[in-house]
């Protein structure tokens, strides 16, 4: 029992010392300020940081009758959750509005939300795949209307909340049909009983369907209406977290799902995600450079960068996955920082939204316009940056499984997102005008909270961009035990 | 005897109704209930496999489904109201601040 | 006289979700869904799932439902209009839904020894369900008591007047 204790441990950790944030925050008199918790937030989330890493110790295998597991895989993940939930932490520190006294519920629902994350990349039992996904999709349909006195704050989280629930529909009924084919819901035993499964075509329903609600989550196209509107709508903060995270264990499910539930039906699922990978590339791209405003222009982008993950689906199992994984770290590091310095140049309340306002940015502040173009370079893929290797090994793993067509038209949208990467980097470097009043607007002040999110997302993104062997070793160990 | 494919036809039938309303319904409340109708129209599918592999797992995850639905029903009709106090409509029509 | 009386609550069933679908007012479609629901237990009591089916009228129809109705209620919800958007939804969404349908309907059909099921079957006992749902799936029951607390949580941040006021102010 012990070591079914460890295999939870980081979760464990998360869902504690969310609690404690709440009980702290009702124990605090009503008018106090409530930024302090981060106190207890932010070293809960680098404890569960750590615990991940301490379960590299462990033995790989299942725990609590083989509802979860620890392997390389889940490790990947739940380290590179908690760096992401850290960062988002100290961006909220920073940003948040100082004179709200409601900040305790936002880093309990924050590290919530993360435990439900990292249980979904480990779990190995569909049951506990539904709640896991859950957790992490109800705190974030809650922290998307943060900003509920906005009109646009509530019209988010709405949107997102019922498009979300209608996925997880489809996802259900996926489970369902499994249930119905195999009798098990168990991943591995799934994997064991479809080949030999008598109604086979129960599972390729199930498959698709399972495919709807896992594809949506991870704002691919035909499934990424939701995106502009839910980024456009929540506050900053919390777009740095929820394009990144819940992302990222929804990827982690769907690499789940595929490689290990329903690797035989390859030839299947397969020309699906082609298909879809391309689209999202296309429909992404073209409809991101005609946006004025900096939060959807990066929505779109988003899209974009889920199709340019999908394309390391078509590869073979082991170069695929590792590529996947990569690209999602890569992805992570640079789309977390850009929505930092995002939040700080628009500032919480969002007074300057379009690309426009963003003029000048350079001149006001260096740090900050060097940063965002920084990260565009990145977004871009231009090498010595996390996203060139991330696009480069998704690429040649697709080439790799013969989807050359789809690296080929993987790499026309990379040029083609060039433009409006671009377009942002040069109106950041424009001298203001004369007489405008953005030359008048103060300058961003970088709090020490949020300069260290911001160094840990540079050094991150240089990293992966300078050396990427150490990531990648682990990214080929996480496809490793996923076989 | 009743065949348990009837069971799921009707499942399934249900789960399209459900479909039907989330696409066709201009009202946030009645949208929300057709999805509700779609988790009903799956939990019945999960009864029928729990009776036809004697597993009660099939049943155990209705409970869950439940609990979820519970949830999101708290979550979603606190949504609701704060969209209401801020817009005061339920017309999704009208809730186009921002443009697909 | 299983027959019957899966015939008679199936319709039960499909009436009530036609009309939750064509009602106007909510409130109607509110209670269709209460019948769907209450038929629905009988269903799962015809398959032997007693338990389920006390679990899903207290739950679902009792709880959930109440709270439908009475957010309902609070905002005093009216009938709902026809617009270009629905017109539109109807005629892009139907054939979409048909075709659904008719795939699964079709793999349902062709599916073989699904076996059948008969009023003599016995009934699952609570102590079995029991058995497993506090031994083997032990984790998630547990878990689930994280996704209740985020529910609590949001709906009261949610839902609470006042939150932000200064923000509000500016």
């Amino acid at each position: 029992m012990n070591t079914d204790l460890l295999r939870i441990l980081p979760e464990t950790i998360l869902v504690v010392a969310g609690i404690l944030v709440m009980l702290i925050d009702a124990s605090l008199p009503p008018r106090a300020q409530r930024r302090g918790l981060i106190w207890v937030a932010a070293p809960g989330t680098m404890l569960a940081l750590w615990a991940s890493l301490i379960q590299l110790r462990l033995d790989p295998g299942t725990a609590f009758f083989g509802a979860v597991e620890t392997s390389p895989f889940t490790i990947f993940f739940h380290v590179l959750i908690c760096g992401i939930v850290l960062v988002a932490l100290l961006l909220a520190y920073d940003t948040l509005p100082r004179d709200s006294h409601h900040q305790g519920e936002f880093y309990a629902l924050v590290l919530f939300g993360a435990s439900g994350m990292c249980l979904l990349t480990g779990a190995v039992e569909l049951l506990v795949v539904f709640i896991a996904l859950e957790i992490s999709s109800i705190s974030t349909y809650i922290l998307a209307g943060y900003r509920k006195h906005t009109g646009k704050g509530p019209e988010a989280a709405i949107k997102y909340f019922l498009l979300g629930s209608f996925a997880t529909g489809f996802l259900l009924y996926g489970i369902a049909l499994i249930f119905g084919a195999t009798g098990s819901t168990q991943i591995y035993e799934v994997a064991h009983k479809a080949a030999s499964a008598q109604n086979h075509t129960f599972i390729v329903l199930a498959l698709m369907l399972m495919l709807v609600g896992i594809l949506f989550k991870v704002s691919a196209a035909p499934f990424h209406v939701w995106t502009p509107d839910v980024y456009e709508g929540a506050p900053s903060p919390v777009v740095a977290l929820l394009s990144t995270a819940p992302k990222a264990a929804a990827f982690a499910l769907l690499l789940r799902v595929l490689y290990q539930m329903l690797p035989d039906l390859r030839s299947l699922w397969m020309p699906l995600l082609w298909v879809i990978a391309a689209a999202s590339m296309t429909i992404g791209n073209l409809a991101a450079l005609r946006q004025q405003n900096v939060k959807r222009m990066l929505a779109y982008s988003s899209i974009a960068h889920a199709g340019y993950l999908l394309a390391a689906f078509a590869g073979l199992a082991d170069k695929g996955i590792a590529a996947a994984a990569f690209y999602i770290a890569a992805y992570a590091a640079m789309n977390v920082g850009i929505f930092a310095v995002v939040t700080l140049i628009s500032g919480y309340d969002e007074h300057l939204p379009l690309v426009a306002d963003f003029r000048g940015v350079l001149y006001r502040s260096p740090l900050l316009g060097s940063l965002l173009i920084f990260f565009l370079i990145s977004l871009i893929g231009i090498p010595f940056t996390g996203g060139f290797f991330g696009k480069f090994y998704s690429f040649s793993a697709a080439v790799g499984g013969g989807a050359v067509v789809l690296a080929i038209i993987g790499l026309l949208n990379s040029g083609v997102a060039a433009a409006y990467y671009v377009r942002l980097a040069v109106t950041v470097a424009q001298k203001p005008e004369n007489g405008m009043s953005q030359a008048a607007l103060p300058v961003p002040q970088i709090g020490v909270a949020v300069g260290a999110a911001l160094l840990f997302t540079v050094g991150a993104t240089l990293w992966l961009g300078i050396a990427p062997e150490p990531i990648l070793r682990a990214a080929e160990n996480a496809a490793h035990a996923l076989q | 005897m009743i065949p348990l494919s009837w069971y799921l036809l009707l499942s399934a039938t249900l789960f399209c109704l459900g479909i039907v309303g989330f696409l066709v319904r201009r009202n946030l409340i009645t949208i929300f209930m057709s999805i509700e109708l779609m988790l009903n129209g799956v939990n019945l599918s999960f009864v029928t496999f729990a009776h036809q592999w004697h597993l009660v797992k099939g049943q155990i995850f209705v409970f869950f489904v439940m609990v979820v639905a519970a949830a999101e029903a708290a979550v979603g009709l606190a949504i609701i109201i704060a969209i209401f106090r801020a817009r005061a409509t339920l017309a999704v029509d009208r809730i186009d601040l921002m443009k697909l | 006289m299983h027959l019957i009386l899966f015939i008679v609550f199936a319709g039960l069933c499909l009436a009530g979700a036609l009309n939750l679908l064509l009602q106007k007012h909510p409130i109607n479609s509110a209670l269709s869904l209460v019948v769907v629901m209450t038929s629905l237990a009988v269903l799962y009591l015809l398959l032997g799932a007693e338990f389920l089916a006390a679990a899903q009228i207290i739950v679902y129809a009792g709880a959930i439902m109440v709270l439908f109705t009475f957010v309902i209620m609070l905002l005093n919800a009216g009938r709902e209009e026809r617009t270009l958007g629905s017109k539109a939804a109807v005629a892009l969404g139907f054939p979409a839904v048909a075709a659904i349908l008719a795939v699964i309907a079709t793999v349902i059909l062709k599916a073989q020894d699904l076996g059948s099921v008969s009023l003599s079957d016995g009934i699952t006992s609570t102590e079995e369900l029991s058995r497993v749902l506090f031994h083997e799936l032990l984790l998630p029951f547990e878990v689930t008591s994280v996704l209740i607390l985020i529910a609590i949580l949001g709906a009261v941040s949610l839902a609470r007047k006042g939150h932000g006021d200064q923000e509000a102010g500016k």
